[in-house]
């Protein structure tokens, strides 16, 4: 009897491995297909742009007021156990490090992958089930070029210079802390932050945005595309686009500092 | 169960026509679920042909498959000449030009306004007209077509259910299709908006000439437009005839379609 009890919960973990390794093979043809027809002609300039302004613009504010309160509760958070040991004037060169490797990267690409990643995966899901995709194809357009490979290019560039955007905020945000609390100047803080931020902490982070923004639009794209089961489905697709990238985010973010801490070795 | 093959009793009038679909022997299985098996039919040049059967029969899976947007297990089904499973994709999409597919749900892009939704084919299909096209004449002219040339600068949300599926005629017709194909086109709308819908189906099959496949299940639009019925049942063409045949059958398999 015990064996028959224990096999349920065994079983049902062999079923969800199994299906997570269809996904993820799923996923890889997916982007196989992406890399496939992304060289193939026709373009659709129109349409990336038009996503470009849809991702990159009208997400400015989020990520800006984001990277402002990060910048801000990094600096009142650290502010306290640094002037414990003295060490307040080291504060912009650790903000800046912390912010440019690590802390901006990893928060614009979750809130992209909240705002962008699911809007992707609402949107594709409800195109699917309204059959406008099906329409699409029937008129002759490849929906696959139109629709998902215009996004995917898009948020892979636009992340970057949110990313870049963010961190300028969310350093501004600090600095003002800094102001208040140390009475340091703008110069002062400024100088002390580009003294300690290298090129080989500037390159490798910029580097895995452009992997963030390809693994946010492609997990969205994928899960509205393949979208089933009605509306339910359309809700069930942006919400596992957001769960599926953020947990993507963090094996990318891990894989890109252990590489970028090997060429450091070198 | 065996299938109608015969096309009815018009047989003879009917085979001095040009065959512009013919579908022979196709299946289609999803997992276990056997939906066609070995459907069969014959689409003449200018006439409505009516599919029946009840929901989750096939009908909708068939007139798909007819488009390639999905592909049989077996069978073979030819368009205009051409063999669609042989088709290249840039073929194939040369051949949807002469198709107008009408969905169940219209299908309208909800994200673009009516004018952008009716020049969306012309994106890929533009050259399929000799001489250089006039996009705002061919827009306002589908459109008229429908009676919603004023809908032109609206979005789809702005537009009542009927009014939607006017719009969505309105662009299978802008490439002037050869064969229009109707999935449900009166389901989820009110009787009054269903009449309408139907009148222009028809109006619009006197001006173009088209030939017509309706998908459905409402007896009343079958009574309207068929020139010939097909009922699928089981997966195959249980019968071949007109609406008046059918509706005298007293097989009570073809009888229950009938009955309300």
């Amino acid at each position: 009897m015990s064996i028959v009890v224990n096999s349920i919960p065994l079983e049902s973990i062999r079923t969800r491995l199994r299906n997570f390794l269809l996904e993820i093979g799923e996923l890889s043809i997916f982007a196989g297909r992406f890399f496939k027809e992304v060289f193939k002609r026709p373009f659709e300039y129109n349409e990336f742009l038009r996503q470009c302004y849809n991702m990159g613009n009208k997400s400015f504010v989020l990520v800006g007021l984001t990277g402002f309160i990060i910048g801000l509760v990094l600096t009142l958070q650290t502010r306290p156990t640094l002037s414990e040991f003295g060490a307040v004037s080291w504060m912009p060169a650790m903000v800046g490090i912390a912010i440019v490797r690590e802390i901006g990267p990893m928060i614009t690409a979750l809130v992209c992958a909240g705002r962008i990643g699911s809007g992707i995966g609402a949107e594709l899901g409800s195109m699917r089930v309204t059959e406008q995709i099906d329409a699409m194809e029937v008129s002759g357009t490849n929906p696959f070029k139109y629709l998902v490979v215009t996004r995917i290019l898009a948020v892979t560039l636009t992340l970057p210079i949110l990313v870049i955007f963010g961190d300028a905020i969310a350093i501004y945000g600090s600095y003002i802390i800094e102001n208040i609390k140390g009475n340091v100047s703008f110069q002062l803080y400024f100088n002390q932050l580009f003294d300690a931020i290298e090129f080989g902490d500037i390159v490798p982070a910029t580097i895995k945005t452009f992997f963030f923004g390809f693994a946010i639009g492609l997990v969205g794209c994928f899960k509205g595309y393949y979208c089933k089961k009605g509306t339910a489905g359309v809700g069930r697709a942006a919400n596992s686009a957001v769960v599926f990238t953020s947990i993507l985010l963090f094996i990318l973010d891990f894989i890109a500092v252990f590489v970028a801490d090997i060429f450091y070795e070198l | 169960m065996k299938a109608d093959t015969n096309i009815g009793s018009q047989s003879s009038a009917l085979e001095a026509l040009e065959v512009v679909v013919q579908i022979d022997d196709l299946y289609k299985s999803f997992d276990h679920n056997h939906v066609l098996n070995g459907f069969n039919m014959k689409l003449y040049k200018g006439e409505s042909l009516v599919v029946m059967g009840k929901s989750g029969s096939g009908k909708s899976v068939m007139i798909k498959c007819m488009v390639g947007l999905m592909r049989p297990d077996a069978g073979e089904i030819t368009i205009m000449g051409k063999k669609l499973l042989n088709l290249s994709q840039a073929n194939l999409d040369d051949l949807r030009s002469d198709i107008g597919f009408l969905f169940q749900g219209s299908a309208l892009y909800d994200s673009m306004t009516v004018r952008e939704n009716l020049e969306f084919p012309l994106r890929r299909h533009s050259k399929k007209f000799a001489t250089d096209i006039d996009e705002e004449k061919l827009v306002i002219e589908a459109l008229e077509n429908v009676g919603l040339a004023h809908t032109v600068d609206l979005m789809p949300a702005e537009l009542s259910g009927g009014m939607q599926r006017r719009v969505a005629l309105a662009r299978t017709l802008i490439l002037k299709p050869k064969i229009i194909l109707y999935d449900e086109p009166t389901s989820g709308l009110d009787p009054i908006t269903a009449k309408e819908i139907i009148i222009l189906m028809q109006k619009i099959q006197e001006k173009y000439g088209t030939s017509s496949l309706i998908i459905t299940h409402d007896v009343d639009c079958a009574r309207v437009v068929s020139d010939r019925m097909i009922l699928l049942i089981d997966g195959i063409n249980y019968k071949v005839g007109t609406f008046k045949e059918l509706e005298a059958s007293d097989d009570p398999k073809i009888q229950a379609f009938f009955k309300h």
